[in-house]
């Protein structure tokens, strides 16, 4: 009819208009695929609202009608071309929910492509596509993990969440490839989306399980003695246990452990309760015993959520209160019952208490328990009832009052009130049946009354298992019985059998009739069990015509000493689920499920997480290179822009730089700035020793110092991850910042020299990978700053090469060319005197560009004179004393004529350090020693920059990474020029054409590593005799803020 | 992930279905039904009111809390092939289809985001209302997930992707044959900062803050605290310009150790130096909720008196006396008191006669609702009357458990106190407000 309907509505109304018509169909479930060849030709529609319309259509009916569908395809393999971000996702998101086998190929294709997209967002969206080309088709599979690998690889928090969960669904079973990624998944944990969030953490609990050693080892064997012990059985298999513990006393955990342990506490306090299960269950089954505690308060908040929420973390409270009943004891109060509760979290509720009960909460808890009895709520009387039962039985000091309150009960106007109290007085009697044989006989009497059949065979059951204590009695209970014996229920009827059976065992005389009776009438009973028990009890009991042996020992078999029954809880066996789980919460294995695994026995080798940080070593010698010729290229076309960055120099790298060359040169830069840190870092090394110690002995100082470098730029990454967009104020943000980096101090270990090795084979097999994980990575720069994990920090890359990519990529970051000086002050230093050199004098100044440098240099002018009265000949640059130093040598100068002077020029890698540099100048005859110490405002180089760019790299600069200092300007000074003039000649740097009065703004990047340095100068104008200002540094390198911040107030004091 | 969703009224028919991956018939929804009637039936044994399951005005004990409260139908169900997840709200059954192994949380959490966007959209989450607007919940679900993954589920995102209705749009759109789906597209999505747009302007910028306590208690016979907590939130309405970053810093931030916040709060702040540091999404949000727990002493802002007898069936007529007075309020009034008290079956009639405000016996029900609106502390209100139960009936044995509801403003019975709001990144001054609220949660006196 609608569809009808729909068709004569087409040529009046407005297309759109029809398609919303058609749209309310799909939405309410109608068949509307008739319609489909005349909703699918609108799918190149230029309205967007239309086009999404379609999209949904598309996506519904695609699978009926999938010849009509592929004549969409070519539309959206247009649109995946498209230059905006969002249509190129929305394009694949569809595509990929097209449910037509035939396009498998093409779908495979375009996640390809999109998984290396620029936009980070595009890439989330093919990690969404993954599990749905997977579903469509199995066989992609081995496909669809390199895709999978690769954006694993990936360091931006919104396609980690996605990524995680497409690899829970194709390849769970792939742990390996997580080594790699392991620490920046910890890392990055807070800041990706909540569902992205539940989805890594559920991950990580399992790779956790396989790679790490139980930290509750020690007391898992302490706590299985002392159960033993308590329950009364032998001391030895305890002191053997004993010995065991202090065998494994020397657990240390691994550091990775404790990151992630770290990392997912501050979740806890997520609104997403979904997140905080998660987290939970992370705790739950991985953190060590002692703090285990902190997710207690967690999951009692989520107790105030929607009753569904309730119900699940009701469910799983129940599980952690059996292992951990400590856990929850100081928040009883919060899983007392309100009456508007309902019954299913009641009941959950009480199972709680139940487990909670210790012999000091056991008073508080049964004083709730006699106000629930007289509830209205008779299911709830009777769950309560049970529970009274079970903590009866666990805790010995409560039975007698548990007992007394229960008969008391007895007594109550509903029936299945009292016969819940007898089930239960039932067992509770067989703990101790000798002392209350005034209760058995109080219920002998109550047979008459109850007609629930389950307590009147349990009351059958006592009598004749005690009769002994109610020798009068029980014959004639057994008589009432035997008389309703055609009435009862089935159980009855057994109890009845066992009874006339128990009975004429102990008082034949009396019964023998009765029980004959009995069995006469369960002969032809009409349940064939009943029947069946009557045959063997007569068998058995009745000394027939032929004594069979076993009826010798009837009185054993009948009247045996019962063990009293333990009532157990209903949630025993479920923590052989991960909790939180759907298996968990149905106790049943749900398809889909991923057994949570054992703790291995000996932790797996740690070292594969450790990170590839190719810059630092050979690999890196590679790039360098590579880099070097991108840079000289730049500066030949003085800043124009390069835009494809794979194609320069990818195949010809002889190794000229060494690994070890380039390796120390790192290493030296560091150890100036090791000296610089040490202060704050005095606690973290000797924790991070100590911890070291346990995992890898042969560790040494150079590595530890990496480490440091390394630490130092993740808790950069993460003040500018959060987001910080402008530091509120100085002091908090040094605060924040040192908080962060106590947090981090042992988040990272090593990168052993090792695995590098093998990552660097890998990492010659596919350029092409390459140049996409470059790409990735710059994106990753301008997006958050530098990422923590596997991105190292720019400092510690001795090439620019992040700078120069960043360049490469002029549409998503500003880029970093470089710009002529401001100033150029050319102030020459005296290098070599006169009398030193033996006549032979050298003068330096900073040349303040790039000349034709390869990059990382700074240029030197040189002029040598020649104050002698002979020929100086051959004047060069004598090897490197040190293997770490590079210097580009001036040209040799063959022969310098007495009194001649030459200029020339050379470069040095300062390695961005202000620690003087020893080289040799030779002549033919003599070595001279020389030294050059230069100043910071030297290793800089301007950058030009916009003001926008400007002060959003600020922006993500602030924090640890920035500084800045008051000052006061002189009232005659304050002119633009002469401020430019006195900060540019302290420090090579760029301005930023500003749009604000009264400011100044100054970008540089250091010549050796590139990191970004901004400086900025505002003050108040007006005053007459001089003005504030406030002076502010910006770098990525935290050490040289303050330093040339220092710089540049002499500077601006000196006027 | 999630299969297929299916919404349902409240007599069980499926109103709209959405499929992620193959479509899945309604039948299964069946399944839930069945579950649903046999709650009901479990726990029905009166039908009484259907009246909301909200905690405040919930009706409190027993009977009547069998009648509506207590029907919650497992949240999860195993079916041969399916497994099916729901959550209801107001008279709306979410249910959704999951195949495989997954956090029940995490779809259950997902489902109550889903009617917390149908509510912040239509006002309410009723079928009438979904039904009206089938068009859009349906884009709403396409937008918040993705292959059944939550794809947009930040309503500021939503908020651009498509357009909330207004009496207006609705007008326009019947003309222009246009839907509220936004022409443009959605940028949030992409930056750092999600729950933000970008380039919002106001001319007033404004932000308010609403500290909510809600006390939560179960008071014994005896007049103590069995059980009391309090149960605070703080909203947030802010409207500024750009890009603001906000610090609120409270006067005593040790109250709140057990908390949790908006995705926007930065916890490293929060740990260090407890403030909440954060740029706040456009428009009210709820920044962060707070428990104060048991073991911190709660004062209670009322009092009750109670004295109950039943009398006889038939014969003598039973009493009730009830008297309410506040105690620890600091001078605050307490405002629109009302409590509720479920009777049990057997009771027929009641006469009451409060000192102030209006009671009455619900007949059916037995619900007793007595309004005493704002209490006067030198005239505390009682309440006195004489029950009778119905002939032939047992007396009843075991008292009703009584709710209160009651308002104290400008006051947050914990104690705790915002002392500043600044305002960082952006140059203008905002407006400033914070306003402080105590109500009764799930306040229960045990008579």
């Amino acid at each position: 009819m609608e569809v009808l309907w729909c068709r004569q509505k087409i040529p009046f109304g407005s297309n759109c208009y029809v398609h919303y018509l058609y749209f309310q169909m799909v939405a309410r479930g109608k068949n509307a695929s008739e319609l489909f060849p005349a909703v699918v030709k609108n799918v190149a529609s230029k309205n967007i609202e239309l086009k999404k319309l379609v999209y949904v259509y598309l996506v519904r009916y695609a699978e009926e009608q999938q010849d009509l569908a592929l004549l969409s395809i070519s539309t959206f393999q247009r649109a995946l071309k498209d230059p905006n971000q969002l249509i190129r996702a929305s394009a694949l998101r569809v595509l990929s929910s097209i449910r037509v086998p035939i396009i498998v190929p093409i779908m495979m294709l375009s996640i390809k492509e999109a998984a290396s997209d620029m936009s980070p967002y595009v890439r989330k969206t093919a990690a969404h596509a993954i599990p749905k080309l997977f579903s469509l088709d199995v066989d992609q599979k081995e496909q669809l993990i390199e895709v999978i690998e690769k954006l694993l690889s990936d360091k931006t928090t919104l396609v980690a969440g996605s990524v995680v969960m497409a690899f829970e669904q194709v390849c769970p079973e792939r742990i390996d490839l997580i080594h790699k990624n392991y620490r920046k998944l910890c890392n990055l944990l807070v800041d990706v989306e909540e569902w992205g969030q539940v989805a890594i953490i559920n991950m990580l609990t399992r790779y956790a399980r396989t790679q790490f050693l139980n930290p509750n080892e020690n007391e898992a064997f302490l706590d299985r003695g002392g159960e033993k012990s308590f329950y009364g059985s032998d001391e030895e298999t305890n002191t053997k246990e004993v010995s065991q513990t202090s065998r494994r006393k020397a657990y240390v955990m691994d550091p990775d452990h404790r990151l992630l342990l770290r990392n997912t506490k501050p979740l806890l306090q997520s609104c997403n309760t979904a997140v905080v299960m998660a987290v939970a269950q992370l705790y739950f089954h991985l953190a060590p015993r002692a703090e285990l505690g902190i997710i207690a308060k967690p999951l009692v908040r989520l107790l105030r959520s929607h009753r569904e929420v309730q119900y699940v973390v009701l469910h799983n409270i129940a599980t952690m209160s059996i292992k951990r009943q400590g856990m929850f004891e100081p928040y009883l109060k919060s899983f007392y019952i309100r009456s508007t509760d309902p019954t299913l979290i009641k009941t959950l509720k009480l199972e709680i208490l139940t487990n909670l009960g210790s012999e000091t909460s056991m008073s508080t808890i049964l004083r709730e328990f006699q106000t629930y009895v007289r509830s209205q709520d008779k299911t709830f009387v009777a769950a309560t009832i049970h529970a009274i039962g079970r903590c009866a039985t666990n805790i010995s000091q409560i039975t007698d009052t548990c007992l007394t309150g229960l008969v008391g009960l007895l007594s109550n106007r509903d029936e299945l009130v009292v016969a819940e109290s007898i089930v239960v007085i039932r067992k509770l009697l067989q703990l101790e049946p000798s002392k209350h044989t005034d209760i058995i006989r109080h219920m002998a009497k109550l047979l008459d009354a109850i007609a629930v059949p389950m307590a009147r065979a349990s009351i059958l059951w006592l009598i004749g298992e005690y009769s002994e204590h109610v020798p009068k009695l029980a014959p004639d209970v057994l008589r009432k019985a035997a008389r309703s014996f055609i009435s009862e229920e089935d159980i009855v009827k057994l109890q009845i059998l066992n009874l006339a059976a128990k009975l004429y065992l102990t008082n034949s005389r009396q019964t023998k009739l009765l029980m004959q009776y009995v069995l006469n009438l369960s002969k032809y009973d009409q349940n064939y069990d009943i029947r069946d028990r009557a045959r063997f009890v007569r068998q058995l009991v009745v000394p027939g015509e032929r004594s069979n042996t076993l009826s010798k020992y009837a009185k054993k078999i009948f009247l045996a000493q019962k063990p009293a029954p333990i009532p157990e809880s209903q949630f025993k066996d479920r923590d052989q689920f991960q909790l939180g789980s759907l298996s968990h919460l149905l106790n049943m294995k749900v398809p889909g499920y991923q057994e949570l695994p054992d703790w291995p026995e000996q932790a797996p080798d740690p070292s594969v997480r450790n990170v590839e940080v190719p810059e630092w070593t050979k690999p890196a010698g590679k790039e360098k290179k590579k880099d070097r010729k991108e840079r000289s290229f730049y500066s030949e076309s003085d800043g124009s822009e390069v835009t494809e960055s794979a194609d320069s120099s990818p195949g010809s790298e002889s190794e000229l730089e060494s690994s070890t060359g380039s390796k120390e040169s790192t290493e030296n830069s560091e150890s100036d700035e090791e000296q610089d840190d040490d202060d704050d870092d005095e606690e973290e090394e000797s924790d991070e020793s100590e911890e070291e110690e346990g995992s890898e002995p042969d560790w040494e100082g150079e590595t530890k110092s990496q480490v440091k470098k390394k630490l130092a730029s993740r808790n950069k990454s993460n003040l500018t991850m959060k987001g910080v967009v402008e530091s509120a104020s100085d002091e908090e943000d040094a605060t924040e910042g040192s908080s962060s980096e106590s947090s981090e101090s042992e988040s990272d270990s090593d990168v052993p020299i090792g695995s590098v090795e093998s990552q660097k084979a890998s990492k010659k097999s596919s350029k092409v990978c390459k140049a996409v994980k470059q790409e990735i990575s710059l994106l990753d720069l301008d997006d958050f700053g530098s990422m923590p994990a596997t991105t190292p920090s720019p400092s510690l890359v001795p090439t620019s090469l992040p700078m120069d990519l960043q360049g490469l990529n002029l549409s998503v970051s500003p880029s970093l060319d470089m710009s002529s000086p401001l100033v150029n002050p050319n102030r020459s230093y005296p290098l070599l005197h006169r009398l030193a050199g033996e006549g032979l004098s050298a003068d330096f100044c900073f040349a303040r560009t790039q000349c034709d440098l390869p990059a990382g240099f700074t240029a030197l002018h040189l002029t040598l004179s020649n104050g002698t009265d002979s020929e100086v000949v051959n004047v060069h640059v004598g090897e490197p004393a040190k293997p770490g130093l590079r210097i580009h040598p001036f040209p040799t100068q063959e022969k310098l004529a007495p009194g001649a002077s030459v200029g020339v020029l050379m470069g040095i890698d300062f390695h961005d350090s202000t620690q003087p540099v020893t080289f040799q100048l030779c002549t033919q005859a003599r070595q001279f020693n020389v030294t050059i110490q230069p100043s910071l405002g030297e290793l800089l180089l301007p950058v030009i920059m916009t003001e926008r760019d400007a002060c959003a790299e600020q922006s993500k600069l602030s924090g640890m990474n920035e500084s800045s200092v008051e000052v006061t300007l002189k009232a005659g000074s304050i002119t633009l020029p002469s401020l430019q003039y006195r900060l540019g000649t302290v420090a090579n740097l760029g301005t930023v054409p500003s749009s604000e009065d009264c400011t100044l703004r100054f970008a540089a990047k250091t010549a050796s590593a590139g990191c970004l340095v901004l400086a900025s100068l505002k003050w108040k104008s007006g005053n007459a005799d001089g003005s504030k200002g406030v002076l502010t540094v910006n770098s990525e390198k935290m050490t040289l803020s303050p330093i040339l911040l220092r710089e540049l107030q002499q500077s601006l004091s000196l006027c | 992930m999630i299969h297929s969703l299916f919404l349902l009224d409240a007599a069980g028919d499926v109103f709209l279905e959405k499929h992620w991956k193959s479509p899945l018939s309604r039948s299964l929804c069946d399944y839930y039904l069945e579950a649903k009637s046999s709650a009901f039936s479990q726990s029905g044994r009166d039908a009484a009111g259907k009246g909301d399951q909200g905690t405040t005005t919930g009706g409190g004990a027993d009977t009547q809390a069998v009648g509506a409260a207590q029907r919650l139908v497992p949240p999860v169900l195993a079916t041969p092939h399916h497994f099916l997840v729901s959550a209801e709200r107001g008279r709306v059954a979410l249910v959704a289809a999951v195949r495989e192994e997954v956090s029940p949380l995490f779809v259950i959490e997902f489902l109550h985001r889903v009617a917390d966007t149908f509510q912040d959209y239509f006002g309410e989450v009723s079928d009438t209302v979904l039904k009206d607007q089938v068009v859009l919940v349906y884009e709403l679900l396409e937008e918040m997930l993705d292959n059944g993954f939550p794809l947009a589920t930040e309503s500021n995102i939503l908020h651009e992707l498509i357009r909330p209705p207004t009496v207006l749009r609705s007008v326009v759109n019947a003309v222009t044959g246009s839907t509220n789906v936004g022409e443009t597209l959605p940028s949030g999505q992409l930056s750092n900062v999600p729950w933000r747009r970008a380039g919002v302007r106001y001319s007033n910028n404004e932000a308010y803050f609403d500290v909510i306590e809600e006390i939560e208690a179960i008071i014994d016979t005896t007049g103590s605290a069995v059980a009391a907590e309090i149960q605070g939130v703080i909203d947030a309405c802010v409207k500024l310009s750009g890009m603001p970053d906000l610090t609120l810093s409270f006067l005593n931030p040790r109250l709140l150790d057990d908390v949790s916040f908006h995705p926007c709060v930065r916890y490293k702040r929060w740990d260090a130096e407890r403030v909440l540091s954060f740029v706040p999404p456009d428009g009210t949000f709820r920044l962060l909720s707070y428990h104060v727990g048991s073991q911190n002493l709660v004062a209670i802002p009322i009092s009750v008196r109670h004295s109950l007898t039943w009398g006889t069936p038939g014969g003598a007529q039973g009493k009730l006396e009830l008297g309410l007075a506040p105690r620890h309020t600091l001078g605050k009034v307490l405002e629109a008191v009302s409590m509720t008290m479920p009777m049990p079956q057997q009771v027929s009639t009641a006469s009451l006669t409060p000192s102030q405000g209006t009671a009455s016996l619900d007949p059916v029900s037995k619900v007793l609702t007595w309004e005493v609106g704002k209490i006067n502390p030198q005239k505390p209100p009682s309440l006195r009357g004489s029950i009778s139960l119905s002939p032939g009936s047992l007396p009843p044995d075991g008292n009703p458990t009584l709710s209160l509801a009651f308002r104290v403003p400008q006051l947050a019975i914990s104690g705790l106190k915002v002392t500043r709001l600044d305002l960082y990144g952006e140059k203008y001054k905002p407006f400033k407000g914070v306003k402080y609220v105590s109500k009764a949660g799930r306040f229960h006196v045990r008579i």
